[in-house]
């Protein structure tokens, strides 16, 4: 085009980023990829290899290797190899070998971002300015932490060889998350790379052989599904980190429950991105382009919802449209390019399909005027507008540029609708009033929440969802505690702990606890003692076959009033910490009244010493101490992130939590699993030992003197594992934690897989409920809690 | 690469309607709320948003210093710099670069020429057989805190003087104090003294707090007649930014949606670089369409940014990298 004639019209041209480097690197592997193993480049043993397409102009690029179980298997034996020397070395010798992979991926940080973008499709702005320095902030971060692990995480050790399966929307970004808080706690990993993006993570290897990383320490396989179910099987993995869709993660959790392997799903989303009427909104636009037309839509945490106030709701949409008119689509290589390629054709399909149904279901589809290139997978920007809740576009998640509108009324609306999900990854929340902000971001379900901005991510702030998005935070400290274990771990037993026995008496028990007027030991649902639904009940024996009692037996309906009566009790929950630590005092206090009839109650159900059952009420009242100190002590962090704002990251109750307590100590077993979980504001649900449930039942007299909310605790004695398969089943219940046997563990995280309930349970090893150091503290709240990272920025 | 654009306007300049101001109406941008951290984040993408190589760069290289208000505004100004700089305005790029561009009949020269109501008559004389407007910069400036009287009386010497363009600074006081009647009094006044010639209001946001003040300020101009909106005089210790820049012309966006009218755009100060005049072309592509990519509606107000572009049309021509002395100097 003549100078003139650009003069004339101010149009753009063309802007290529040069592919020549990308290409020697392809070249240099003859445009053929083995699997990186032990430091070294293996043939598969398949002898099968695939091609990765450049979704822009679906030109192949290289062939890329099928790993299967052999070299699975290869894969962890190097890693778990190369675990003991790595763990030897040191705090400071990870921490320069993640500070020099940092190094490397910021010198070579566009070869990384031009070779990220053909293979993705996504704009070279993109990986170039956010993909790239992301991912060697990562390992810079993490390098601190490598180097602060010995003295800041000492109560925690390395979980060993980590297998971590990576999807191609990110591709080296979700392998620096992965990859570089799992190495700098002292762990190895096998690392699998979505089949249609390999090529970031095999020059990534490249870049461990160049840094000397010791081999074995960071394995590479690629493959397909296949290829991840045999590293998710293996039995020498300790956990499995996983990004990808919400399907193949409660695939994953089934294929994992009972095995003991830890785990962190990071999975889909419908994020609400709500605008209410005093936004600055032609900075929403902005936002809304960051949030859905950014990497083609094709992002976990994308604003796909978008939610805004009836009354700046026509305006709005007149200037999104406007602005998708600007919008660039085309060549991902090209700099000035918005929108590249959808990744690969299925996508494409699925977007294409998807948007269809919009239509067909009736709501109002915009797109702009100009149309997409031909040649690769292509999809224009997209939004829906008068869409209702009940659209299946307003429920599944498209994963592309799709964006779909609707209105609403009033706050208390907003935050319904923005709940009305599954999902629970990520928010975005517009408006110039703190106030309304601060308000708004704690009620919506979502492990991120971000005012005034979106899609905004640093290394120092944990990232990860609520309900069906996942659990897990990945960034953070929060983040680093996936790849760690507690030392005390080591010292659970494998048995069950013995009580000490007393000298079998019957009698002694009849004349403490018999008050010679039949008593009805009932159930304890909505702060009110309740009859079973089934009107049956249970014998009750001591541990000589002797008669102590009958306890209701609960059924499947008196678990769903429990969880209905929980979800009612708003008022826990929005307790301060000191409010809730002045009513755990009191509890302490009105058990200490009682503590003679509660050790009788012991002693007559467990047949230990007066004395033992005197210590383990004591014990007991010193529990609920710890957890009453802890209500208003056990808090966030306002995280060092590098964008100028605020970034919180708030402990959250979960919501409602179904605790499944210890069979053996009675009382003591229930208070360290019952009152945690109540001291972070969630509201229970409590199976109590089944043998013994008498200290449980009794304990509800407790709670009605004690100024707890009716409904806060809620009790239902009988089968223990029959109603806890109920509580795992039940899709209203957010966290369950199960301590009993190790099968039914098995059965807990099964059965929690359907709405992703996040689960805690003792695979079969037991505490020592007496110990101090296993029974209680910190950890017991980490798994009675989420982290919500608030990012607020700001500025006058 | 194929991309379409609707909006593909051709430059073909239409003359758009003069800005005749509206009533004073403070519901028109008092529930404005502008979120500084957005407006940043926004600035600092765009220009990684978009590029422009080649050829492209060389258009839009020229497109700059056609908008370009050539600008001396010295203690030491006399009349032989003053003819300098306007033999320079009419013959900014060297003659065989631009016969190397296939712009030698394009007719390039700068947007104006600014300079103190002194040097007015200078101007004219150097500026003799051309149609380069002279604009002089009016109102006390660049503090303005002299009697409106006296502001009134300036701009119409000026106007007598032969200045086609009025370049008056706002009363930085009434924006602090939020005196927006007032100041939209001062402004139309102004407006009214400037007759036919066109009024440029600087607004010197490095003395504006907020940029929600900066957008309240911009809309009481444009409703007080404004023909342009300017950011600094140069003076101020913090000059155009783009990130002010942002918040001007979206209040330009919908103060045109609302009436109709068309007000321009002038970042001055602090601009020097080639890079920096096509990020701020960018910005007005991106935010306002190509309608305002015409000296009509965007001037940038520079003194050293025309040296900057030539070394870099030069290097566009003949691939060697350019010294400023090759250049003719203003």
């Amino acid at each position: 085009m003549e100078i003139k004639e650009i003069y004339n019209s101010m149009t753009y041209g063309p802007a290529p980023e040069s592919a020549d480097e990308a290409i020697h690197f392809l070249e240099s592997h003859k445009r053929k990829f083995k699997l990186f193993i032990n430091g070294k480049w293996v043939a598969p043993s398949s002898g099968e290899y695939f091609d990765s397409i450049d979704p822009s102009n679906k030109k192949k690029l290289a062939k890329i290797s099928e790993a299967n179980e052999t070299d699975v298997n290869r894969a962890v034996f190097a890693a778990k190899k190369a675990l003991p020397e790595w763990v030897k070395i040191g705090s400071h010798q990870r921490a320069r070998f993640l500070y020099a992979l940092a190094r490397q991926i910021q010198k070579h940080s566009r070869l990384f971002a031009v070779l990220e973008s053909m293979d993705n499709g996504k704009p070279i702005r993109e990986t170039r300015d956010i993909d790239i320095p992301i991912v060697a902030r990562h390992f810079y971060h993490h390098a601190g932490w490598a180097q602060l692990r010995d003295s800041e995480l000492n109560d925690y050790e390395e979980l060993g060889v980590i297998g971590q399966i990576i999807p191609w929307n990110f591709p080296l970004m979700m392998l620096a998350w992965k990859i570089a808080p799992a190495i700098a706690m002292g762990n190895t990993v096998v690392l699998k790379p979505a089949e249609s993006t390999s090529l970031t993570a095999l020059l990534f290897a490249e870049i461990c052989q160049q840094i000397g990383l010791p081999n074995g320490v960071v394995n590479i396989v690629t493959g397909h599904g296949k290829t991840g179910a045999d590293i998710v099987n293996h039995n020498d993995i300790s956990k499995i980190a996983f990004t990808g869709s919400t399907e193949v993660g409660k695939i994953i959790r089934r294929a994992t429950a009972g095995s003991g392997k830890k785990l962190s799903l990071e999975l889909g989303g419908k994020s609400p991105f709500i605008v209410f009427d005093d936004a600055d909104l032609d900075s929403v636009v902005e936002g809304i382009v960051d949030a859905i037309w950014f990497n083609q839509g094709q992002v976990c945490c994308a604003g796909s919802r978008l939610l805004v106030q009836e009354s700046v709701a026509e305006k709005l949409y007149k200037k999104i449209k406007a602005r998708m008119e600007t919008l660039r689509i085309g060549n991902p290589l090209d700099k000035s390019i918005d929108i590249g390629a959808i990744v690969d054709k299925a996508q494409l399909d699925t977007i294409t399909k998807m948007v269809k149904l919009g239509v067909d279901e009736g709501n109002t589809i915009n797109q702009p005027s100009w149309s997409c290139p031909k040649e690769g997978y292509y999809f224009p920007p997209t939004m829906f507008t008068e869409v209702s809740p009940s659209a299946t576009i307003a429920q599944e998640e498209i994963f592309g540029p799709v964006l779909v509108a609707m209105t609403f009324r009033s706050h208390k609306e907003a935050v319904k609708l923005a709940n009305n999900t599954r999902f629970g990854l990520a928010c975005s929340i517009w408006t110039e009033n703190i106030n309304l902000a601060l308000d708004i971001a704690p009620q919506i379900k979502a492990g991120v929440a971000w005012i005034n901005c979106t899609n905004v991510f640093d290394a120092a702030a944990g990232f990860g969802g609520y309900r069906e998005s996942g659990f897990g935070r990945e960034g953070g400290k929060e983040g680093l505690m996936e790849y760690l274990k507690p030392k005390i771990e080591a010292s659970f037993s494998d048995q069950p702990i013995s009580l000490s026995k007393h000298k079998s008496n019957g009698t002694l028990k009849k004349s403490n606890t018999n008050l010679g007027i039949d008593r009805t030991t009932k159930m304890y649902i909505g702060g009110k003692q309740s009859r079973p639904d089934g009107g049956y009940s249970e014998v009750v024996s001591g541990v000589n076959g002797e008669y102590i009692g009958e306890v209701s037996k609960g059924n499947r309906k008196d678990i769903r009033n429990a969880v209905e009566a929980a979800h009612s009790c708003s008022k826990w929950t929005s307790m301060t910490g000191h409010a809730r630590a002045q009513v755990l005092y009191y509890m302490a206090e009105n058990l200490a009244i009682r503590r003679d009839e509660f050790a009788s109650r012991i002693v007559q159900m467990t047949n230990q010493s007066k004395a033992d059952g005197l210590k383990e009420v004591d014990l007991s009242i010193e529990r609920i101490y710890t957890y009453a100190a802890l209500a208003d002590k056990y808090d966030g962090h306002v995280h060092h992130t590098i964008h100028r704002n605020v970034t919180l990251a708030m402990p959250e109750a979960f919501g409602v939590m179904g605790i499944v307590c210890p069979d053996d100590f009675p009382l003591l077993g229930f208070i360290s699993t019952v009152i945690p979980a109540i001291s972070m504001g969630n509201n229970v649900v409590v199976i109590p030992s089944e043998k013994s449930p008498f200290s449980a039942t009794d304990f509800y007299q407790i709670l009605e003197t004690s100024d707890v909310p009716g409904s806060a605790i809620n009790i239902v004695t009988g089968q223990k594992d029959e109603l806890a398969q109920v509580l795992a089943k039940h899709d209203d219940v957010d966290a369950i934690w199960y301590f009993g046997s190790k099968e039914s563990c098995k059965d807990m995280e099964l059965l929690s897989a359907d709405n992703m309930k996040r689960t805690w349970v003792n695979y079969g090893k037991y505490r020592n409920w007496l110990d101090k150091a296993q029974g209680e503290g910190g950890e017991f709240l980490k798994n009675a809690s989420q982290i919500k990272n608030i990012w607020i920025p700001y500025g006058a | 690469m194929k991309v379409k654009h609707m909006k593909s306007n051709k430059n073909t300049q239409p003359h758009h309607k003069r800005n005749e101001g509206i009533p004073f109406d403070a519901s028109l941008f008092e529930d404005i709320n502008v979120n500084r951290s957005a407006v940043e984040r926004r600035a600092a993408t765009l220009s990684g948003r978009r590029s422009v190589k080649k050829q492209w760069q060389a258009a839009w290289l020229l497109k700059a210093v056609s908008c370009i208000d050539l600008t001396t505004l010295a203690g030491d100004d006399t009349e032989s710099n003053v003819l300098r700089l306007c033999a320079k305005a009419k013959s900014p790029i060297r003659l065989d670069l631009l016969e190397a561009m296939g712009m030698k009949d394009a007719h390039i020269q700068t947007g104006a020429i600014c300079v103190y109501h002194n040097f007015i008559k200078d101007a004219k004389k150097g500026l003799t057989g051309s149609s380069i407007p002279i604009a002089a910069v009016s109102t006390g400036f660049p503090a303005g805190n002299i009697p409106l009287k006296e502001r009134l009386k300036q701009i119409e010497l000026s106007v007598a003087a032969g200045a086609t363009e009025i370049d008056i600074v706002v009363s930085r006081d009434l924006v602090l104090r939020s005196d927006w009647k007032t100041l939209y009094d001062e402004v139309s006044a102004c407006r009214k003294a400037c007759g036919d010639a066109h009024m440029k209001t600087i607004l010197a946001t490095g003395e504006i707090p907020t940029y929600t003040k900066v957008a309240k300020a911009s809309w009481v101009s444009m409703m007080a007649g404004s023909d342009f909106i300017k950011t600094s005089t140069g003076k101020e210790p913090v000059n155009a930014t783009i990130p002010v820049s942002l918040v001007m012309i979206r209040t330009i966006r919908e103060y045109h949606e609302l009436t109709g009218y068309k007000v321009g755009f002038k970042p001055a100060g602090g601009i020097g670089k080639a890079k920096q005049a096509i990020n701020w072309l960018v910005l007005i592509k991106e935010e306002l369409g190509d309608d305002w990519l015409t000296p009509d509606l965007f001037r940038f107000g520079a003194s050293s940014l025309l040296g900057d572009i030539e070394r870099q049309l030069e290097h566009y021509v003949t691939g060697r990298y350019s010294a400023s002395f090759r250049h003719p100097m203003a």
